[in-house]
């Protein structure tokens, strides 16, 4: 039965359809990992049954002949995403215990292509992190252990790090994740698998709950590039009831994968060359641009000139959109409320949210009221959205001369837990090559590519123009065919 | 201009008045959401997971809304913006779920525009004026608290959360309680005609925050306070002339008037604060990240435009042009009811003068005595056509139409039947006429003897003795004539 666990989105389902085994026997196998791996902590909350329940379905649909596109294949669920009569949590306090009477639009869409729910990944609250340690339900732990004879605890990487450590642990095949400043990419290096944030506005937001509107954007994760495009196929598209939804066909992006590069130009930017960067980083991304080559496409040095501004920008927008996103959570109508003996309805707010928030996301709540205050807007909040706008420039021009943009996806490999958790500065440059991507709405993913000498993953990140997850995908698929990762983690847990 | 001051100690003062009114938008759903909006539903039940604020939930623009602010833009004259944006309003507050109101500060949906109040003598309005409309913005009402349903708690009703409001800025261009008064009948006036707002004040359909100041003629503008949300015409005017006093006594005193935020009390009939300029809220404006910019094109604008009706200014113009006096054209279109119903009379062919003076005098009357409406009009423009037809065409005199008309209101009959039926029908037959005049000289022949000592203003009762003794059936002319001759 482990083996089934082994297997990818497209070996389920092409097995299943195939009749080599049926999808109730695939949920059990991941349902039982999933109960064996509690050390990971990587759900919030486990729904076997919905798992089971979509599995029936799928093999009732097989008998009649009426089989969907994700038919026997159990996923993760990010514990962003509202889900009917799940508790739905952002990892936060403030909202434990809240089971929602909606279903997202996202997680709607995988359901009815025939998808089942193992649970609810765990993520750092409110997706503000990037190491999973701001989770009020417990960081995550990644499965991978550095090759040095210790035995850290290493950070899955954030937010969506519940998600990457259950698919690198085979808890499940492929989960979702949102991506606001590297929230798919990041713990996708971290763990040694893919994920992909496609162009802003291709997966509705509805029903997910929010953290910096006009950066959220949802995406799959999974274990190779193929999985990805299945899963994306099955996300995306149009949804009136978001407002910044786009207006479009859903490509057939697993039919038209291809990893021939021949006739495609790949930009390396010269500004993400850090001085004083992690060697294995730099060998890896020189290694990358290698297999480019191999794959038939032309290699050409880019600029993009206001990178190194990306980071602030970032750091003023996201938590701006979030100060506001989150004033909802106040205790009047549904999540936690604590109102001292005697109080008003001040004190019931600051009661609730003192409470209700951790220190990250009191933080973020701060620094955004902050930037958007009376006399520090312009200075702050004007200046991050011209600096946005340039930045989205950057990569127009850089498009003029080539079709996708490879380079790093973090700076360094998992860290251990709690290394950085005192210098939240350190923590934020962990984003600075994913940001970028992020500020300009652009698609981009991370596919793994090396094993560091501590024996981590580490992950390539190729950005694509808008629009263009395809050229993404393919450029993802050259690599992973050329890296030949097959490492995984030992199992310890 | 106006010459309302306020008598201080120390001389006259100038009243400056801005006002910021606040007009719901007539439509079926809310501005972000698909929840209805009817009023006095019972708590919470025309709210959406939107409204509600609920995690993960998304506002979408409400196309007729926006559809419904443009149309009242195009009524004032106001240039549209093809392109503008949505801001977020941060505060925390129990009736407002988001914890911000969606907005428009940066960028409005419409900017410069202007409306006309006639020139009303009696209430010291000497000339007509134009009133400068700086912006409308289109924004999100909050829900209510209700502090009377438990000892200790308040309530939330969020029925009212994310209904559409126009937020109408006006420039600070009246300088009295009669001129902001005018603009604010006016301004209602223009939403009524064209529909976006049903204008109900009570209701709260429409209110305004009234911003006051006072300088000495020709000084500078002095500081003002804004009192928030008055909901009457009467209140708005009361704010204005207790508020400039209450500022000029102040500064006579040796104070000084701070910018601040006040609230009225119409039991007391007075102002008090409510928060000052240092305490105001920082509600730190930006963006709103779940919108895009609100572009509109050509064809929108146009269909907006050609689906506005006649508007007030055009339809008294008309009249006027068309020999109604200035008053009957005032009343006949302050209201879009009496005006669409008074349209429909001329289109019956009835002549606009007399048709004019007798829905002004008569019908108003009737309408007024039955407690009724002119969207319950108990008599059809049609059925009014016919009564004013037979007017018009000799059948019967005016008196009559009194009395048919009254038993129109009764039966519901026509016009025309119940003449018939009752033998109403004026005559000029001469020979009848001057039968009844020799009797009535004859019974009065005291009164024929100072007629022709010389005094004509008796020839007024002569016809009325006559009219009456004809049961006001005789044709008023024939009567005249006939009179003369037999006075020689």
């Amino acid at each position: 039965m482990t083996e089934l666990t082994n297997l990818t989105v497209a070996q389920i389902r092409d097995g299943h359809r195939a009749g080599d085994f049926s999808a109730v026997e695939v949920a059990e196998a991941f349902n039982a990992n999933v109960a064996g791996a509690k050390a990971l902590n990587a759900f919030i909350v486990e729904t076997p049954e919905h798992a089971i329940a979509a599995a029936k379905a799928a093999d009732a649909d097989r008998s009649a002949g009426t089989l969907k596109p994700l038919s026997g294949v159990p996923i993760g669920m990010k514990d962003l995403f509202c889900t009917n009569g799940v508790q739905t949590t952002a990892a936060s306090h403030m909202l434990e215990g809240f089971v929602p009477r909606y279903e997202s639009t996202v997680s709607q869409k995988l359901w009815d292509a025939g998808a089942g729910m193992l649970g609810k990944l765990n993520l750092d609250q409110f997706a503000m992190g990037s190491s999973n340690e701001t989770s009020y339900f417990g960081n995550v732990i990644s499965p991978w252990r550095r090759k040095d004879g210790g035995n850290a605890a290493l950070a899955p990487g954030g937010s969506s790090g519940g998600s990457s450590s259950a698919i690198a642990a085979r808890l499940c095949p492929a989960a979702t994740g949102t991506d606001t400043g590297g929230s798919i990419r990041q713990p996708a290096a971290f763990t040694g698998i893919s994920g992909i944030k496609p162009t802003y506005g291709r997966c509705s937001r509805w029903g997910i709950v929010a953290f910096a509107s006009s950066l959220d954007q949802a995406g799959p994760m999974a274990r190779d590039v193929r999985d990805c495009a299945i899963m994306l196929e099955n996300m995306a598209g149009f949804d009136p009831k978001d407002a910044t939804s786009l207006d479009m066909a859903v490509p057939n992006w697993e039919a038209a994968l291809s990893s021939d590069l021949k006739g495609k130009t790949v930009g390396i930017p010269r500004e993400y060359r850090l001085d004083g960067i992690d060697p294995d980083i730099d060998a890896m991304w020189d290694a990358g641009i290698a297999m480019l080559k191999d794959a038939g496409a032309e290699v050409v040095e880019i600029s993009l000139p206001h990178t190194k501004y990306a980071l602030p920008a970032y750091y003023i927008i996201a938590p701006a959109e979030a100060s506001s996103n989150l004033a909802r959570y106040d205790g009047v109508r549904y999540g936690l409320r604590d109102l001292p003996q005697g109080a008003g309805l001040q004190d019931m707010y600051a009661a609730t949210r003192a409470d209700g928030f951790g220190p990250e996301v009191k933080r973020r709540i701060m620094i955004g009221t902050y930037v958007l205050s009376a006399g520090f807007y312009d200075a702050y909040y004007t200046q991050a959205q011209k600096v946005r706008t340039l930045i989205a420039r950057d990569f127009e021009q850089a498009f003029a001369s080539c079709d996708v943009i490879l380079a790093p996806t973090a700076p360094s490999a998992a860290f251990g837990l709690g290394e950085k958790t005192s210098d939240p500065l350190a923590m934020y440059l962990n984003d600075v090559f994913a940001v970028p991507a992020s500020l300009a709405g652009l698609p981009a993913m991370s596919v793994p590519a090396a094993l560091n000498r501590e024996g981590l993953p580490l992950g390539l990140q190729i950005i694509g123009k808008a629009f263009d997850e395809q050229g993404v995908l393919n450029a993802g698929l050259a690599i992973e065919e050329r890296a030949g990762f097959t490492a995984r983690a030992d199992k310890w847990w | 201009m106006s010459d309302y001051r306020i008598k201080g100690e120390t001389g006259e003062w100038e009243v400056v008045i801005g006002l910021e009114v606040h007009a719901q938008v007539t439509s079926n759903a809310k501005l972000f959401s698909g929840a209805a909006t009817a009023f006095g539903a019972e708590p919470n039940t025309q709210v959406s997971l939107v409204d509600a604020a609920m995690p993960g939930m998304l506002p979408v623009p409400n196309r007729e809304c926006i559809r419904q602010a443009v149309r009242t833009g195009m009524a004032i004259e106001a240039q549209i913006n093809k392109w503008s944006r949505f801001d977020r309003k941060n505060y925390f507050y129990a009736d407002l779920p988001q914890g911000y109101q969606i907005s428009q500060l940066y960028h409005p949906l419409v900017g410069e525009g202007s409306l006309m109040i006639e020139a009303d003598e009696k209430a010291g309005i000497p000339e007509a004026k134009r009133i400068g409309i700086e912006r409308i913005h289109v924004e999100q009402d909050a829900g209510k608290l209700m502090h009377d349903q438990h000892p200790t708690m308040s309530y939330v009703d969020l029925n009212r959360s994310g209904v559409a409001l126009m937020e109408i800025v006006s420039r600070p261009d009246m300088r009295s309680p009669a001129e902001a008064g005018a603009y604010v009948r006016k301004l209602r006036s223009i939403l009524r005609y064209v529909g976006s707002c049903d204008g109900n004040m009570e209701e709260g359909s429409m209110r305004a925050d009234v911003n006051v100041s006072v300088r000495r003629p020709g000084d500078e503008f002095g500081t003002r306070t804004e009192t928030k949300n008055v909901n009457s015409v009467r209140f708005v005017m009361a704010v204005i002339e207790g508020e400039a006093k209450r500022q000029v006594a102040l500064i006579e005193s040796g104070g000084t008037v701070v910018q601040e935020t006040r609230l009225y009390d119409p039991d007391r009939n007075e102002t008090r604060s409510m928060r000052s300029k240092e305490d105001a809220h920082d509600y730190r404006y930006f963006p709103d990240p779940d919108l895009l910019p609100l572009e509109l094109d050509d064809a929108f604008l146009a269909e907006c435009r050609e689906s506005l009706p006649e508007l007030p200014d055009a339809k008294r113009a008309r009249y006027l042009s068309a020999g109604i006096s200035a008053y009957n054209a005032d009343v006949l279109t302050a209201e879009v009811e009496s005006a669409l119903w008074f349209d429909a009379l001329l289109e019956t062919g009835a002549k606009p003068v007399a048709a004019a003076n007798w829905v002004t005098s008569e019908l108003f009357g009737a309408l007024n005595r039955l407690g009724k409406s002119f969207e319950d009009c108990p008599v059809t423009p049609a059925q009014a056509g016919e009564l004013l037809g037979l007017v018009a065409d000799g059948t019967i005199s005016g008196t009559i139409a009194k009395q048919v008309f009254e038993k129109m209101l009764e039966s519901g009959d026509g016009a025309a039947a119940i003449v018939d039926r009752e033998g109403l029908k004026q005559t000029s037959d001469t020979g009848a006429i001057e039968g009844e005049i020799a009797k009535v000289l004859a019974a009065n022949a005291d009164k024929v003897e100072q007629y022709k000592g010389g005094k004509e203003a008796l020839f007024g009762f002569f016809v009325g003795q006559t009219m009456k003794a004809m049961q006001g059936k005789a044709n008023p002319q024939v009567v005249n004539e006939l009179l003369k001759k037999a006075l020689g």
